[in-house]
């Protein structure tokens, strides 16, 4: 069996309850943490650790926090972004849900190490039954002198406020999370500043993943070099996968990276392979922003070497033949699945989910999807594959937000690698318009 | 106590040295260029959300995106996406490549794509025609074409207040109104509703804006979305004659500027500067109340850009008053192609093509309705 750091007891039964959690050794690297190191220890045993942001982006979060500006008198701010709306990303659903007090024993460690007295939790609107239980499990913690005031006697304070959002994808950004927490409309601010520097209320914020902050407690039970020890390279530690699409077993699987990605995929302790009777075809592996990638180039590099679920491993080639671990939306298609279709379904979630703040990615989004309903729907014409892949090219790095480029880049990489599909779609436009038809020709090689 | 002089930034914008003061934008850099150098007006990057008077504006529409091809003396690596200008501020020994970069201007022609896309595109009948930073955007760096196909956006129009017309469906979203509304206002009275390309300029639920100066969203906006109701459909703007004037006002500085036809005032806007930005903003009564000449002291005559077609009837009236002036003023502003020059700008180029391959259709007309 694989090492499990974040799943571990996450089938006691009323886990969920402080009783049950603190019997299992939760909260004692809080006491750790508290009463025997400073913040900058913390800090020190983070960065040690390697661990890498889990949100989709990888920035090691040692480095994050060591970013954070420290001016005299101003507060400082941590915010949990718990605003998971990826599609096939569903993994801090399931950790908040199933074992709330670990992301609040990461979240008490987080705060401490970076001299925040006031911490939020910003949750997806849609789930008010997580928020709470969150917010009885912070109740519970409170009750027992973990939050509040001069916790464990140490005079440091903490108050955790748990924030639904209104249900935008948008949120998930980082600086578009800290606008809606402010109150606003949650569009996404100009960087430089970052914010590091000037964030919540214009004060110095750190903005984490629940699966990064969830890390902390092992980490400060365990020392971050154990937990470097765990994984391959630069890609430290375990992470959560949520598997779904054609597998036989979908749901959420800790994996230490490092994993190779045909073990995760046929292994009957993970995915349990392609459903019966059915070959894989394609293959999204990191939520719906990652390029898709076909079935020659997801268990092999382009070079012939193992891929492993690590993010040097995935997206080993660029884009051209690789991919991004992201948040880990690992969606796996078979051959009855429509690449058009899909990709135009994915278009159609990045245009409604667009802010409609900077140009391309407001209307780009909206004429790349108009552009792919047209061909899903057989009226599509040959120069509009080009016409794709030159919006996606006009979107990718001119917007404000990484929206614009996750909009473009599943476009951009169907296209590349199942260029097949889209013209037997304009060819066949009789034949790809029935219901369930799908390109059945060669599928298509790099 | 002497007073420190700040340390001076010095940057290269296209190849031109210029020294500006720390915290300058990249925008601001190449406007001192301009102003220092009248022929130099076609480097600065265009702006269409950004405003100066409004601190908060920029960084929205990527108009005005440029390459970074060094961060800064002390740290010499190009920056790795282009960067939007109005809002980027210079860096001691920074290079910047605007027009020079022909990735560049490639992305500032498919950002007018992208804003043209869902824009109705009816200047005929469109107030704004012939002051509109829009139609000047793409008449610079557009394409003759468009590549989209689809059903536009559209909105019904909206009254905001008793002067103010909002026409949606023209809108670029550049949020200028948004930030004016927000520095005359108390409360929040004026924003935008809904997502991406269905977000809209709202005062939600066509709540008037009830203030003294809401008439200066009309001169913030760079497009026809925000019109004036006391002036719209009376008359082209180009067929106007402006005219700087001023009045005693308990309100506002009283410094506007007078579009007049023959005798008659038929708009009072505020006076803007070379960059198109309100130098003061006016009060709702000078703006739509006071129109007559008797109203005003008159300072002569507005000072227009050569380039705007505002200017084009009121300084050429050797022109005007023969029949072939249509011709004439073309002759002048088209200068012939000298291919034998090595490097020729932008506009040139458009103004070449544009003669030589898609409008020699209009040019025959043009000739035939002369004649």
């Amino acid at each position: 069996m694989a090492r499990k750091i974040l799943t571990e007891h996450i089938n006691v039964p009323g886990i969920e309850t402080f009783d049950v959690y603190r019997k299992q050794g939760g909260y004692t690297a809080v006491e750790k943490a508290i009463k025997t190191m400073t913040p900058e220890e913390v800090v020190e045993e983070a960065k040690k650790s390697g661990v890498r942001g889990r949100g989709g982006a990888g920035f090691p979060m040692g480095m994050k926090w060591g970013f954070l500006a420290k001016p005299e008198g101003v507060p400082r701010y941590l915010v949990c972004n718990a605003d998971e709306s990826e599609p096939g990303t569903f993994k801090d659903h399931h950790l908040m849900k199933c074992i709330p007090h670990l992301l609040i024993e990461g979240m008490i460690i987080s705060s401490f190490a970076l001299g925040a007295n006031k911490s939020f939790i910003y949750v997806r609107g849609e789930l008010m039954y997580v928020i709470r239980i969150l917010e009885k499990a912070i109740a519970e913690a409170k009750a027992q002198g973990f939050l509040g005031k001069n916790i464990l006697g140490s005079g440091y304070d903490l108050e955790l406020v748990v924030q639904p959002g209104g249900g935008a994808y948008i949120c998930g950004e980082e600086t578009a999370l800290l606008e809606s927490l402010e109150g606003k409309r949650g569009n996404p601010r100009n960087k430089p500043p970052f914010p590091a520097v000037k964030g919540l209320y214009q004060s110095p914020t750190v903005v984490n993943n629940v699966e990064s902050i969830s890390n902390m407690p092992w980490i400060i039970n365990n020392g971050g070099d154990a937990y470097a020890t765990i994984g391959i390279g630069r890609s430290t530690g375990t992470k959560l996968i949520s598997a779904s699409g054609h597998i036989q077993k979908p749901g959420v699987y800790e994996i230490e990276l490092g994993v190779s990605v045909e073990e995760f995929l046929n292994s009957d302790e993970y995915c349990g392979g392609v459903r019966k009777g059915h070959y894989l075809k394609a293959l999204v592996a990191g939520g719906s922003s990652v390029p898709i990638l076909p079935a020659n180039l997801i268990t092999k590099t382009a070079a012939g070497e193992d891929r492993l679920m690590t993010y040097e491993s995935l997206s080993d080639g660029g884009f051209a033949t690789g991919t991004m671990l992201g948040s880990g939306g690992f969606i796996v298609f078979d051959e009855t699945a429509c690449i058009v279709r899909n990709t135009w379904n994915f278009s159609r979630f990045y245009h409604h989910e667009s802010c409609g703040q900077c140009s391309p990615c407001r209307e780009g989004t909206g004429w790349m999807e108009k552009v792919l309903h047209r061909i899903e729907h057989g009226h599509g014409s040959m120069h509009d594959i080009d016409l794709l892949v030159d919006i996606s090219k006009k979107i990718e790095g001119n917007t404000i937000c990484p929206l614009g480029d996750a909009a473009a880049w599943p476009v951009a990489s169907a296209i590349r690698h199942f260029r097949d599909e889209f013209v037997w779609h304009i060819t066949h436009p009789q034949e790809a318009t029935q219901p369930g038809a799908v390109y059945m020709g060669e599928m298509a090689l790099v | 106590m002497e007073e420190v002089k700040p340390q001076l930034l010095k940057i290269t914008f296209d190849g031109i040295e210029v020294e500006v003061e720390p915290g300058t934008t990249i925008m601001q850099a190449a406007r001192k260029i301009a102003e220092a150098d009248d022929s130099q007006g076609h480097l600065v990057p265009p702006a269409m959300c950004y405003y100066k008077p409004l601190p908060v504006s920029g960084g929205k529409c990527r108009a005005c995106l440029v390459r970074v091809s060094a961060g800064s003396a002390k740290d010499p690596r190009p920056m790795p996406k282009l960067v939007p200008s109005c809002i980027t501020q210079v860096q001691d020994g920074m290079v910047v490549e605007n027009t020079t970069n022909p990735a560049v201007l490639d992305t500032r022609k498919s950002i007018v794509e992208f804003l043209l896309i869902n824009h109705p595109l009816d200047c005929p009948i469109c107030d704004q025609a012939g002051e509109c930073h829009l139609q000047d955007f793409a008449f610079e760096h557009g394409s003759v074409k468009t590549r989209y196909e689809e059903e536009r956006r559209t909105f019904d129009k909206i009254d905001i207040g008793p002067h103010v017309q909002l026409h949606m469906t023209r809108c670029i979203l550049c949020y200028r109104c948004v930030y004016t509304a927000d520095q005359i206002t108390e409360g929040r009275v004026h924003g935008v509703m809904n997502r991406g390309d269905a977000s809209e300029i709202s005062t939600y639920i066509e709540k008037a804006i009830d203030n003294d100066f809401s008439g200066n969203v009309i001169d913030v906006c760079p497009v026809g979305a925000l019109t004036d109701k006391t002036f719209r459909f009376k008359n082209r703007v180009w067929f106007t004659k402006p005219e700087d004037a001023h009045r005693d006002c308990d309100k506002c500085c009283g410094k506007v500027t007078l579009w007049y036809r023959g005798d008659e005032v038929i708009r009072v806007t505020a006076r803007k500067n070379t960059w198109g930005e309100v130098n003061d903003f006016i009060c709702n009564t000078c703006r739509f109340e006071k129109k007559q000449t008797s109203d005003w002291v008159l300072d002569g005559p507005t000072k227009v850009k050569r380039s705007s077609v505002i200017s084009a009837n009121k300084y050429r009236k050797d022109l005007v008053a023969k029949p072939d002036f249509a011709l004439k003023l073309a002759a002048t502003q088209f200068k012939p192609i000298d291919d034998s020059r090595p490097y020729t700008t932008d506009e040139e180029t458009i103004r070449h093509q544009s003669i030589e391959n898609n409008d020699k259709a209009n040019h025959r007309s043009l000739l035939a309705n002369n004649n």
